[in-house]
């Protein structure tokens, strides 16, 4: 019987109460349990070493609470009394464990052995040598978010802080969602700055029902203020289709966010200041930015957007030459937008007399490429890992 | 559009030097992208907006200056000697809807030769071949006032004939680019009376055109219907200075204008004299209708206050007459100026204003706003989704939305694909029905360039049907490589369908469902029995593997690479599970090992399901430890080590219940033809 063994321990009556002799008493002590369980294999077994150690009677820990906590002197009692207490718990906690470990061990031999075994085996022998702790660590590696949509979700987030819903909509539209409605007249050569990508096998249908790839993400506007009424707030990330061939700064794959405000009381001003804060959000509270005429067919007045250049701060010039980002101009052009034209509002059953509103819209890759130094546009549709692990 | 800004100063005495020019052009409207050249070669590069026609030339961005700068605007007076006799010649528009007005005069007897100095400079450095004095004189013009005219060889006209009408069938043209054109019955045409001699608006007739020999000329200015002129140049894939002018709007006050220009400077070069006045037809007037605008709109719509004197100040600057109306609110009635076919709404008086006055003068405000943001249905999900993925180690992708018919064949199980009518290249000429061509694309990419560890997934949209399309949101996911990187802490180890499994399982469980089922019916580009289609609650919602050998090395890829295709639509039928604290259990579990040989036909899903059936509510879970083949295991058969943990949410199990439930799995285990090893 190993019993002689495991008994071998008793508690030890302590001469000095110290900080140091009570953690070397607990370390002992916790160590005995730890040897006497491992020769137990029966739940026999177990009760006795259980009754040993916790017996009320003359249990091992009840002989600790009389010879250290009650023959400690007053000023140790305190700290005497912490270290019993967390021992009992401990104590406590390891038996309870030995326990469960013994019971779901298979006590009838058939299904025994191998699996016990393998785990026994399995378990890698201790090892107190110091470590090479300079080694490299087991990374587990994360995946990256691609640069143009954690772009473009960083655009909607501020725009959501500003009380925009995200609406969505479908990448093929017909002409009336993509052109009509947005105010591009059948044959007007607006249309021609579009490149569109159309649909085969189209022209049974009426002009206005004819598919296309939308060319803009503004079709989720019309379709937006089709089905709500103003007062309205939303913003609309999505992918567009242009007939481009790609190379370093085309692509015929790419993403916009376009927004929209409708009220009774939406201003240019408004636009202006709406704009002038979300440009300083996405690029930083000293940008400024200048707004000047342009045309787009659903709004008017219409506007485009520049912000001062983010590598020059604007100076135009940057390490003594001049800025190549800019072209030297301190501007970078990143977004149209404007007043939303009262033709539009026509479509989707607005009264123009009584609410005004407007509108903006960016390119995504635009912006992450001038975010992140990409000088290619291809970069991000090709899935290389060297590439997306940079944006981890 | 190049610009010469020097040009400019025939019309209206510039003082501020060319880049602030080219600043306050821009913030007014008319962009100048960029400066070239320098002192009088310097050209402005501009971007001039499909709405402003009126600027495409040197006299309309002057008289934008003019307006910015306050200085007063010389338009210019043709100076012409008198005319003498009468135009033998006659004109007849038979398309009034084509043509509104056509204006034309003859000059007699001039001399065709080489432009002069000024005109051949100008035009050279706005980038234009020169030709001969009286086709250069038609392009000057252009440049000049913006007017398109066309010159033609009088004497080769038949019958001393214009006649603008509709071409007929099979009339052909031969344009000055030397192309035969088979002309459509609706293009519009100037014919003499017996062919047409111009692609009315586009180009005109090489048989007709000014050569060395002409010594009688014709000069043409029109007012051509834009939509006529832009389906003519877009049916024969001709867009010419003229075209672009026309299609956007040409002045219908400036015909004469502009014939008499062009007969100044022929006349001034080639000498001869000028045959009668101007053959004037005007079909139909195009007069726009006067404006009404309203002080109260220009302060709704851009939030400041413009007084009627800053108003009346801006408009007028820009060529508008403005009568003011009676009434309580002060307004306007507004004459626009022939040139701005743009103008035609107060809308569009008011951008005019806003325009002059300085988009920077404008404050910059943040409207209130007391709605609420309401998310998309799927937005929680998909960001679940995402995220996991990413933590997962996938990295994010974007692959084209266009496939080849091929590929599209290959992986689409509809027969209904939607081509594009105009795609780039036949490769990318279909919608893409599935995620999957797009991923072995980039895998492929990745391989090729040594990357060899790649994981990635795409979310994106798969189109089917083109009769009434339907845009279905998949995630896909791909991986090649190494599961776990080897290291000094451990050994390589290669990914597997396990891997794939392990991460589709972990995707699948933020959702409510009652039942998974793997089936072994994927689809054909998978490889047999390395892949699995993922049917939750009956409906399949995945399928993922290993893809098969002969479709990867299609795509040029020789490693075995997994990938899984989400079917975003069904899954999200699907509630997120939702998330409930249930208390820790506070009694020991206790685990029983079976170890079991059975024939290959049992799967692990028809155990796991025998001894659920059992319904013991106190097994908390089974899984297979081991599995072993071969050895002492007769072929077709393996052996497999299953562990059982039991748990009591009330009480310490008692030994004889445990011995009670693993007495029930063994038989259960034996039902399915299981023999317990010994």
């Amino acid at each position: 019987m190993p019993k002689e063994k495991a008994s071998s321990y008793s508690v030890p009556k302590l001469g000095t109460f110290t900080g140091p002799t009570l953690d070397k008493a607990v370390a002992k002590l916790l160590a005995a349990v730890d040897a006497e369980s491992k020769h137990l294999s029966q739940e026999r077994e177990w009760k006795d070493f259980r009754d040993r150690w916790l017996s009320r009677n003359n249990g091992l820990l009840a002989q600790v609470n009389e010879l250290w906590l009650k023959a400690a002197p007053k000023e140790s009692k305190r700290e005497v009394g912490q270290r019993v207490n967390e021992l009992k718990k401990k104590v406590d906690y390891q038996i309870e464990d030995i326990r469960s470990r013994l019971v779901s061990r298979p006590s009838t031999g058939e299904e025994a052995g191998k699996s016990e075994s393998d785990r026994e085996m399995s378990k890698p022998a201790p090892d107190s040598r110091a470590l090479d702790i300079t080694l490299p660590g087991i990374e587990r590696p994360l995946g990256a978010e691609h640069p143009v949509i954690k772009t473009m979700n960083e655009i909607v987030s501020v725009f959501r802080g500003l009380g925009y819903s995200v609406e969505e909509g479908p990448e093929i539209e017909t002409d009336y969602y993509n052109f009509e409605a947005l105010n591009f007249p059948p044959n007007h050569p607006a249309r021609d700055t579009q490149d569109t990508l159309f649909i085969a096998d189209q022209d049974h249908k009426p002009p206005r029902e004819r598919l296309l790839l939308r060319t803009h993400t503004s079709p989720v506007q019309i379709r937006a203020m089709g089905k709500t009424k103003p007062p309205l707030r939303i913003v609309c990330p999505g992918k567009v289709h242009r007939n481009d061939a790609p190379d370093a700064t085309h692509s015929p794959i790419f993403h916009q966010v376009e927004g929209l405000a409708v009220d009774t009381n939406i201003t240019f001003s408004d636009l202006k200041g709406t704009l002038d804060y979300a440009m300083k959000t996405l690029f930083g509270s000293s940008v400024k930015t200048r707004f000047y005429p342009s045309f787009f067919p659903f709004t008017e007045p219409s506007a485009d957007v520049q912000i001062s250049c983010i590598f020059c701060n604007g100076a135009g010039r940057r390490d003594g030459a001049a800025c190549r980002n800019c072209k030297a101009s301190g501007w970078i052009e990143l977004l149209g937008c404007g007043m939303v034209d009262p033709n539009v509002y026509s479509f989707v059953d607005y009264d123009a007399t009584k609410v005004s509103g407007f509108a903006f819209g960016m390119g995504v890759e635009r912006i992450a490429i001038l975010k992140y130094g990409v000088g290619d546009i291809q970069m991000f549709f090709q899935g290389d890992v060297r590439f997306l692990q940079q944006f981890a | 559009m190049k610009i010469s800004p020097q040009w400019l100063h025939d019309f209206v005495a510039l003082e501020v030097d060319y880049p602030q020019l080219a600043d306050d052009l821009t913030l007014t409207g008319l962009a100048v992208e960029s400066i070239v050249g320098e002192g009088d070669s310097t050209v402005f590069e501009m971007e001039i907006t499909t709405n402003r026609p009126d600027a495409m030339n040197h006299f309309g961005v002057a008289r934008e200056c003019s307006a910015i700068y306050r200085l007063p605007l010389r338009s210019h007076e043709p100076d012409l000697p008198p005319a003498s006799n009468k135009a033998n010649f006659s004109i007849d528009v038979e398309d009034p809807a084509g043509c509104a007005r056509y204006t034309a005069r003859v000059v007699h007897g001039t001399t065709v030769g080489v432009s002069s100095q000024l005109i051949a400079t100008r035009l050279t450095t706005l980038g234009h071949r020169l030709i001969n004095s009286a086709a250069d004189a038609s392009n000057y013009v252009l440049w000049e006032m913006g007017h398109p005219t066309h010159v033609f060889d009088l004497d080769l006209l038949e019958g001393s004939k214009i006649i603008v009408r509709r071409a007929r069938v099979g009339e052909t043209l031969k344009t000055l680019d030397g192309v035969d054109r088979k002309l459509s019955p609706h293009d519009l045409v100037i014919a003499d009376a017996a062919k047409p001699v111009a692609l009315a608006g586009v180009m005109g007739g090489f048989d007709t055109m000014i050569t060395a020999k002409t010594k009688n000329i014709l000069i043409e200015a029109a007012s051509f219907d834009p939509v006529a002129v832009r389906n003519s140049s877009k049916r024969h894939g001709l867009h010419t200075d003229a075209s672009h002018r026309f299609e956007r709007g040409a002045d219908f006050e400036s015909t004469v204008l502009a014939c008499n220009r062009v007969a100044e400077l022929l006349l001034k070069s080639g000498g001869g004299e000028l045959l009668g006045h101007p053959l004037d037809v005007i079909s139909r007037r195009l007069d726009q209708a006067p404006v009404a605008l309203r002080v109260s709109e220009v302060r709704r719509i851009l939030g400041v206050p413009l007084e009627s004197g800053e108003i009346t100040d801006i408009l007028q600057r820009l060529g508008f007459e403005l009568m003011p109306e009676p009434g309580e609110e002060p307004e306007f009635t507004v004459h626009i100026p022939s040139w701005r076919l743009d103008v035609e709404r107060e809308i569009d008086l008011v951008e005019e204003l806003a325009r002059l006055h300085g988009y920077d003068k404008f404050p910059k405000t943040i409207p209130a706003y007391s709605g609420a943001v309401i998310e998309q249905p799927g937005a929680e999900k998909d960001r679940k989704l995402r995220t996991c993925l990413l933590s997962l180690g996938y990295n994010e992708a974007i692959s084209s939305t266009f496939v080849s018919h091929q590929d599209a064949a290959d992986f689409s199980e509809s027969s209904s694909l939607i081509e594009l009518a105009n795609p780039l290249t036949e490769n990318a000429s279909v919608m893409r029905p599935s995620l999957i061509p797009g991923m072995l694309g980039m895998l492929a990419h990745n391989l090729n360039r040594g990357n060899e560890n790649v994981r990635l997934f795409e979310a994106g949209n798969v189109f089917e049907d083109s009769e009434s399309p339907e845009q279905k949101k998949r995630i896909c996911l791909g991986a090649t490589g190494s599961a776990v990187s080897s290291s000094v802490n451990q050994p390589a180890r290669p990914i597997s369908f396990f891997d794939i499994k392990g991460d589709i399982e972990t995707l699948l469980d933020y959702f409510k469902y009652d039942k998974l089922h793997y089936d072994q019916d994927a689809s054909g580009y998978y490889a047999y029995g390395r892949a699995a289609k993922v049917v939750m609650d009956g409906v399949p919602v995945a399928q993922f593997g290993q893809i098969d050998s002969a479709v990867a090395s299609r795509s040029k890829i020789r490693r075995d690479i997994f990938v899984g295709e989400i079917y975003l639509d069904r899954l999200y039928e699907h509630s997120v599970r939702e998330i409930r604290y249930r208390p820790l259990p506070r009694f020991p579990s206790v685990e029983r090992d079976f170890s079991f040989i059975f024939d290959d036909s049992v799967t692990f899903e028809t155990i796991s399901e025998s001894i659920s059936n059992l319904q013991l509510s106190e097994l908390q879970s089974l899984v297979p430890v081991e599995i072993f083949r071969g050895g002492s295991v007769a072929t077709g058969k393996y052996s497999i080590l299953l562990r059982a943990r039991f748990q009591s949410v009330a009480r310490t199990l008692r030994e004889e219940e445990v011995a009670r439930w693993s007495a029930e799995i063994i038989d259960a285990l034996q039902a399915l033809g299981g023999k317990q090893r010994a």
